[in-house]
């Protein structure tokens, strides 16, 4: 079999001896088009591209992604943009992997079979899904498996050792640690060295999965957190996005500069 | 999909946390299966442990006063002239309504589970106001989640909250009512379920939640069965219970005890909100037949686009203003064990009118909802026919509505 395009990002960064670098934008923030752009140019300096598609009623995010997707719903995002978002990024000679993020209910809406499908043929590497927790998500990751799609499971600093070890045994490649109790965006209330501490303990469970780790990530804390397979930051693009646009400025230049910080940060 | 006999229905789901093989479920984030995982726990130990129903039976009887009176609405049945009216004046509870059932029964699993802060969303306030007392009375420290629209709408229950030593946190997203205010409340959760709980105010959200709440609100029916049999000597052949849905927990705790008489003889009507007369929003999922989807961790029916957005809902009560309806409301509409409806703000505030008229009786406008029905269908029926109308909250909270709308 061959290996996929996310197992091999993570390969690509462990040669260079950092850990990949993970960015989440939401489909359609600000513009499709803007989206479509900002993927494209932060492209050179990530890793692997997570691209929300927005829901209006999230229980997993915090105030920046919950802008951002009220933004991009009201601007008239649909499924349809967000598939051709991806279907033109993935053209794009440097494009990336590139995993969708989101809620059950939009994937719920559209059809199992048929989102995967979609996904496939628009070239989506991975799926990230909030509110679809292990075992209730077995049957569709197994699906996801048979599109060659990484269905990326997710832990918490709650979940259990036992439960660890029984979601690591479900898992494909990559899995994603939530840093800390709180939604997305939340200031980092643990310290580095306690997440460190935690994430070395669960990559013991079975060293040949690619672990990353989200949620209260900046520029600010990244560097602190390099020993990981992988960082993802999200909440602080978003907030970018936000700051950009009250000011007037173009969130894709604004995004951009960030993005490459980061990554010296981390290389 | 039928209901089965000899179970209580909140203990009718799959080990998923279905009902009916479809609604309910645990859509949640990872950091929250711990929790709800403990939490589903303890109740379940809790409910077998012989002490604490002792305390709660205690609370409810001498705190919150229990029995609430059923009595029967003469002016009101002489003026239809068909079936009797009858009412349970639920809103003679602690408080003013049936939510400090389930404020009650949280507060008290939340010391047991040494937990200090509680938390909880409302629409109507009354969730909240009833949370906060009972957080008070068990020296808990409380926070409310509520939508900004609903904060200027409902002001006398938020003076209460704030009076118990309550924090109401404002939310200001979406349609800044209690879809968001449930929402926010369960994202408060999940950065601080450690040292917190969380009670969700009505039979929505995760399936445990689901599950406390009906268990709780079924005191009212509990109550009712004995009144019954009292006022009657035996269950009436004809009985039709009438009761407002948002969520559902009022009128699932006021059918829990009928559930398995026969629907002939005891027959349940949930009442939505149909929202204005003009517009096309309502809240009413149920019975302008919305698709299932996923609303706070569950799956319902559910007021949402073709994408899987979901809608935002218009209706005069704050408190039956929810785009979703409890995972138990639609396995009993999809077994046919209950039938639903909806009223419109008009025809509430026209209920309203008429009850106040003829009876010393002050329902809130999500009963109205209720009393609006049963003044359409009352007069179509004979005298032996009962009607019983949930009366599940005080109007006190809707004063600035009603001066506005009717001019009392």
């Amino acid at each position: 079999m061959s290996i996929s395009p996310i197992s091999l990002a993570f390969k690509k960064s462990r040669i260079e001896k950092r850990p990949a670098l993970l960015t989440y934008t939401v489909a359609g923030d600000n513009t499709k088009k803007k989206s479509l752009e900002l993927l494209n140019s932060i492209s050179k300096y990530v890793d692997i591209c997570e691209l929300g598609f927005p829901h209006n009623t999230p229980i997993g995010d915090g105030g920046q992604i919950q802008t951002s997707s009220y933004r991009a719903i009201n601007n008239g995002i649909k499924m349809k943009d967000i598939f051709q978002i991806v279907k033109n990024f993935k053209k794009n000679k440097n494009g990336k992997p590139l995993i969708l993020m989101g809620y059950y209910n939009m994937i719920y809406q559209y059809g199992e079979n048929k989102f995967l499908i979609k996904c496939k043929k628009v070239g989506v590497n991975g799926l990230i899904v909030v509110d679809l927790p292990w075992p209730d998500n077995k049957k569709f990751a197994k699906k996801c498996k048979k599109k060659s799609i990484t269905f990326v499971q997710l832990l918490s600093p709650t979940t259990s050792k036992k439960r660890m070890k029984s979601i690591i045994g479900d898992s494909h490649e990559m899995l994603y640690y939530i840093s800390m109790l709180s939604t997305t965006g939340g200031k980092l209330k643990v310290s580095p060295k306690k997440i460190l501490k935690n994430y070395i303990a669960i990559k013991k469970i079975n060293r040949s999965k690619n672990i990353v780790i989200g949620f209260g990530i900046t520029e600010k804390t990244i560097a602190s957190l390099k020993k990981a397979d992988g960082l993802v930051v999200g909440s602080a693009l978003c907030k970018k996005i936000s700051e950009s646009l009250k000011k007037r400025q173009n969130p894709v230049t604004n995004i951009v500069r960030m993005v490459s910080r980061l990554k010296n940060k981390i290389s | 999909m039928k209901i089965k006999k000899g179970i209580s229905l909140i203990d009718q789901h799959d080990k998923n946390g279905f009902w009916g093989g479809k609604f309910g479920g645990n859509f949640i984030p990872e950091t929250l299966k711990k929790p709800v995982e403990d939490l589903t726990i303890l109740f379940q130990k809790l409910r077998k442990d012989k002490k604490f129903i002792r305390e709660r039976d205690y609370y409810f009887k001498n705190w919150v006063g229990a029995p609430t009176p059923f009595i029967k609405l003469e002016n009101l049945t002489n003026h239809l002239d068909g079936a009797q009216i009858w009412t349970k004046v639920v809103s003679e509870a602690n408080g003013g309504a049936h939510k400090i059932y389930n404020a009650t029964v949280h507060s008290l699993i939340a010391k047991r589970a040494g937990k200090k802060y509680i938390v909880g969303d409302t629409g109507a306030g009354y969730a909240g106001k009833m949370l906060s007392m009972a957080a008070k009375k068990f020296g808990l420290k409380c926070k409310i989640f509520m939508g900004a629209k609903d904060i200027k709408r409902q002001k006398p229950n938020c003076d209460a909250i704030k009076k118990n030593g309550a924090e109401i946190v404002p939310v200001y997203t979406g349609s800044q009512t209690l879809v968001d205010a449930v929402s926010e409340c369960m994202r408060h959760w999940v950065s601080n379920c450690d040292t917190t709980h969380m009670a969700v105010g009505s039979t929505v959200g995760p399936n445990i939640f689901v599950k406390i709440c009906g268990w709780s609100t079924s005191q009212i029916s509990r109550e009712l069965l004995i009144q019954i049999k009292d006022e009657f000597g035996k269950i009436p052949k004809k009985i039709k219970l009438l009761n407002c849905v948002g969520g559902g927990s009022s009128s699932f705790g006021f059918w829990n005890e009928f559930m398995h008489y026969n629907k002939k003889q005891i027959e349940f009507i949930g009442i939505e909100a149909g929202g204005p007369k003009k517009s096309k929003k309502h809240a009413a999922p149920l019975t302008y037949g919305s698709k299932i989807g996923i609303l706070h961790g569950a799956a319902q029916y559910v007021n949402q686009n073709a994408e899987g957005q979901i809608e935002e809902t218009e209706s005069i009560s704050a408190g039956l203003d929810y785009p979703g309806v409890s995972p138990l409301h639609c396995f009993l509409k999809d077994t046919k064990r209950a039938r639903y409806t909806a009223a419109s703000d008009e025809e509430a505030l026209n209920a309203y009118k008429i009850v106040t008229k003829y009876e010393n009786l002050n329902p809130s406008l999500e009963p109205s909802h209720a009393f609006a029905e049963a003044i359409k269908m009352a007069p179509r029926l004979n005298k032996d026919t009962i009607i019983i109308v949930n009366s599940c909250g005080d109007a006190q909270k809707d004063k600035d509505i009603l001066r506005q709308r009717l001019g009392v």
